[in-house]
């Protein structure tokens, strides 16, 4: 099966990917409050109940980083 | 003292801190490839700059879980010297041997250039032939450099003496200005709780001859050599 990782930065860290990201944004006229620039890791698995565990220990930094598992 | 240089795939300073240490030191060194499992004969473990693994995932995170790396922190607790250099800082953070981590520079450039440098602790086996409060200049070159802990960590790290060197103007004042990556505290380089494990984002490989117009990188060598 597909598994879907979103990892993101930390909520209140500066993320300067998403600053630029937000201000190009309001440039052009958009209305947008905050923008957070984060990864997409998608795995085949057979076992899904590793995926846990293999975000926790490899894909993520628990200091800089959250993550949702899809 | 014997030191081992790890290569990494993508490491890229590997062999300029085997030069300076062989050639310009006058030490013995070998380089240590990342499939290894044990670390021995070696007192000192570089990890080089560069970008290991292509920076995929985070800077240093993969080259973190590669053989090797599993060795250096066995032989770190053991009380071997470690000295992470740029992308090895990096990879230090990732494997928890040192605190924080590196974050993408606040202005999202790729900075090279020289920075002077504070010296924060002089009683280090790194700095100890450094005084504290004296300026050195080196040169950077990294995207991702902006050292990262919790207000709570920095202090710990304060009190502990952790703090190596905080980037400064020429005359050791500690200002935004002088901050050329937003690293929180002007931090530029750090070291564990024990002193035995070190990284900082500039190259002391790179500041040791005067063909290239600086030497202060020396002192950092020398300084283990004699540890």
């Amino acid at each position: 099966m597909r598994v879907r990782v979103l990892i993101t930065p930390k909520e209140g860290l500066l993320d300067p990917e998403g600053r630029a990201v937000k201000e190009i944004l309001q440039d052009n006229g958009y209305k947008v409050k905050s923008v957070r620039v984060g990864k997409v890791v998608e795995l085949e698995v057979d076992d899904p109940s590793q995926v846990k565990e293999m975000v926790e220990k490899f894909l993520y930094n628990p200091l800089i980083e959250e993550y949702v598992i899809e | 003292m014997k030191f081992g240089v790890c290569v990494f795939p993508g490491s890229n300073c590997d062999y300029d801190t085997y030069y300076v240490l062989r050639d310009v030191v006058g030490a013995e060194v070998r380089f240590l490839d990342f499939r290894e499992t044990k670390i021995q004969n070696i007192d000192c473990v570089i990890l080089p700059g560069g970008f290991s693994f292509g920076d995929y995932l985070r800077a240093g995170a993969l080259a973190s879980k590669t053989p090797i790396a599993k060795a250096i922190v066995d032989f770190a607790q053991k009380g071997g010297f470690v000295v992470g250099i740029c992308n090895g800082f990096q990879i230090l953070t990732e494997l928890h041997l040192l605190p924080g981590a590196l974050l993408k520079n606040e202005n999202l450039r790729f900075v090279c250039k020289d920075v002077y440098l504070r010296v924060e602790n002089s009683s280090t086996p790194l700095t100890k032939k450094l005084e504290k409060g004296e300026v050195i200049r080196m040169p950077i070159a990294h995207g991702e450099g902006r050292f990262y802990v919790p207000e709570d960590e920095l202090k710990r790290l304060e009190e502990r003496g952790q703090i190596l060197f905080r980037y400064c103007q020429e005359d050791g004042s500690i200002t935004k200005e002088a901050n050329p990556n937003g690293s929180v505290g002007n931090i530029a380089g750090v070291c564990n709780e024990t002193f035995n494990v070190f990284g900082l984002m500039p190259h002391p490989e790179r500041a040791c001859e005067d063909l290239l117009g600086y030497y202060d990188g020396l002192l950092l060598w020398y300084s283990l050599i004699s540890a």
